[in-house]
């Protein structure tokens, strides 16, 4: 059999092994944690589950959770367009620079995310004093989480539209506007339809970012039970109070989330090949 | 100014919106990234360079380094390994379930950090699915933390470097394999070397990722000061003591170093590249 393999090919004892050793790996480190998950949330059977999530603590969980992605998701999309029609349509010094700064956030620990909100809005931060006086509550309440999410989620769709853009070139647009069209016009009719499966991938990937966020939001929320713990905090609180189930049946809402993010994900990634082809 | 100006002189064509875009994106990083990141900044200035050298070297502190930056690079170099052989498989090969096994990967990206070390301390706990096959403890310990840092790591290696494969010339390959080279000649030295770039990239990546990690590890790790504590969590109990001042120095060596880690491996991928150049010229 040996002599028969292509020359540009492993033989098939190779190929099983390493067939063999990617699925085992991929087995245990991502399908098993999944099927653990789930028979965790579900071992007291369906009332437990469902008391687990649906009492009021969980309930304000998820509805924080929302009111952070309502807001969020938005803002960081609409900075995700306007900075990648910034960066593909136009040349400018700083260009490379502006690039760096969008991305800095993935270099930056959650943790230190939250700490960076806390020194600007905390008791003893730059204007904590201020907005001591004034009655602001920023830190330990939802503007905290809000920022703090913003910062960590920055990159998101700005880093899925600008290599897109930067491709799509600019002759159509061009062509549009010479004709009359303004550039919210352009934007709307040209540009737009080009990029809305990139557009929509940035979009789920910043909301699963957004509404999986821990470190950060954890330094910033102050973790008061009911107002301002999001879903990933109200587990947290759950497991250390040895609650498994309970924490893992929110976890389970989080976890299919999760797996429709990648739904939509290769779905949008399917289309997009079959235009191309 | 004006557009009907930048017309008439027929300078070259630009879309509208220049002004607009280039204002709304400076003041929204300005006030989301810029400002909030120079506090770290400011108030670090506001120690003496002895008060700092104290706080940041406090063996407790170095000890937390030398784990966070020992566990992230075992686990980017064991995502290396596997990632590289994952996303080999998953371009060459076909076999039955491999489109399950190919969305699975991005597995990590999409579960929130909380819910994966819940999920995987209590795989690795001592009566744990898998922990219960092992003599030695793997959650709260060295190694758990190293799982947790893998597990979150895995599909940058792998998402990096499959493109790469896919768009590469089989007609190399078969030029290579024409020429006399064994297979495992052909894969060392025509195809790994176009892969070095990407593999590099994503071992950054994961590295950089695996160095801030927080959510997945604190749940896993057992977090005991000098043993299992990584320095984002010495960073968060500083910040539960109200020791600010500490918790941003030592937040503050965190960032240079992420920052030299990144701006050392863009050097060495544009050395690579320029070795490229001048090979192909030669």
């Amino acid at each position: 059999m040996k002599n028969f393999k292509k020359p540009t090919e492993e033989s098939k004892a190779v190929q099983y092994v390493l067939i063999g050793t990617s699925v085992l790996f991929l087995s245990l480190f991502l399908l098993l944690p999944l099927a653990i998950i789930f028979t965790t949330a579900f071992q007291k059977g369906l009332d437990t589950y469902w008391a687990s999530i649906s009492n009021s603590e969980a309930l304000a969980a998820i509805k924080l959770t929302l009111i952070v992605v309502a807001i969020v998701v938005p803002l960081n999309t609409l900075f995700g367009i306007i900075s990648a029609w910034l960066i593909s349509k136009y040349s400018f010094k700083g260009k490379n620079l502006l690039l760096t700064l969008i991305d800095l956030p993935f270099a930056v620990s959650p943790v230190i995310s939250g700490l960076i909100f806390v020194l600007l809005f905390g008791a003893q931060g730059l204007f904590g004093t201020y907005l001591l006086e004034h009655d602001v509550y920023i830190i330990f309440a939802l503007p905290g989480i809000v920022l703090a999410t913003l910062f960590v989620t920055v990159p998101f769709v700005a880093r899925e539209l600008i290599p897109l853009m930067q491709a799509q070139g600019q002759s159509e647009e061009e062509a549009s506007h010479s004709l009359g069209a303004s550039g919210l016009q352009t934007f709307i009719h040209i540009t737009l339809p080009k990029i809305k499966w990139g557009l929509l991938y940035g979009v789920i990937l910043c909301n699963a970012r957004v509404i999986g966020e821990f470190g950060a939001v954890s330094v910033v929320s102050g973790h008061i039970r009911g107002l301002t713990n999001t879903m990933p905090l109200h587990i947290e609180v759950l497991y250390n109070e040895y609650q498994f189930t309970a924490a893992f049946a929110v976890a389970s809402l989080m976890t299919i989330l999760a797996l429709f993010t990648i739904i939509i994900k290769n779905l949008i990634q399917w289309r997009t090949k079959e235009t191309t082809l | 100014m004006q557009k009907t100006s930048v017309f008439k002189k027929q300078k070259p064509f630009r879309l509208p919106g220049f002004s607009f875009t280039l204002g709304f994106s400076i003041f929204y990083i300005s006030l989301l990234i810029l400002l909030p990141l120079s506090m770290l900044l400011l108030n670090v200035t506001q120690l003496s360079l002895s008060e700092f050298w104290q706080i940041i070297s406090d063996p407790r502190a170095i000890s937390s380094y030398k784990l966070t930056i020992g566990s992230a690079l075992i686990a980017a170099l064991i995502n290396v390994i596997f990632g590289t052989l994952i996303a080999w498989v998953l371009v060459r090969y076909d076999f039955p379930g491999k489109s399950i096994m190919d969305g699975i990967v991005d597995l990590p990206f999409a579960l929130p950090t909380a819910v994966a070390g819940i999920t995987l301390s209590s795989i690795y706990a001592q009566n744990g699915w898998i922990g219960q096959f092992f003599d030695f403890k793997i959650a709260f310990t060295p190694i758990g933390i190293m799982i947790a840092l893998t597990f979150i790591g895995l599909p940058f290696v792998v998402r990096t470097l499959q493109p790469v494969l896919e768009s590469f010339k089989k007609e190399e390959e078969e030029a290579s394999a024409s020429l006399g080279a064994t297979r495992f000649q052909t894969i060392y030295r025509v195809i790994l070397p176009t892969c070095i770039p990407a593999i590099l990239t994503g071992f950054t990546l994961a590295f950089a990722r695996a160095l801030g990690e927080y959510g997945s590890v604190v749940f896993i790790a057992g977090n005991m000061p000098f043993k299992t504590e990584i320095t984002p969590l010495l960073i968060m109990t500083k910040l539960e003591q109200y020791d600010y001042i500490g918790a941003t120095a030592i937040a503050f060596v965190m960032l240079v170093f992420s920052f030299v880690f990144l701006f050392s491996m863009n050097c060495i991928q544009w050395l690579l590249q320029r070795k490229k150049l001048q090979g192909g010229r030669a």
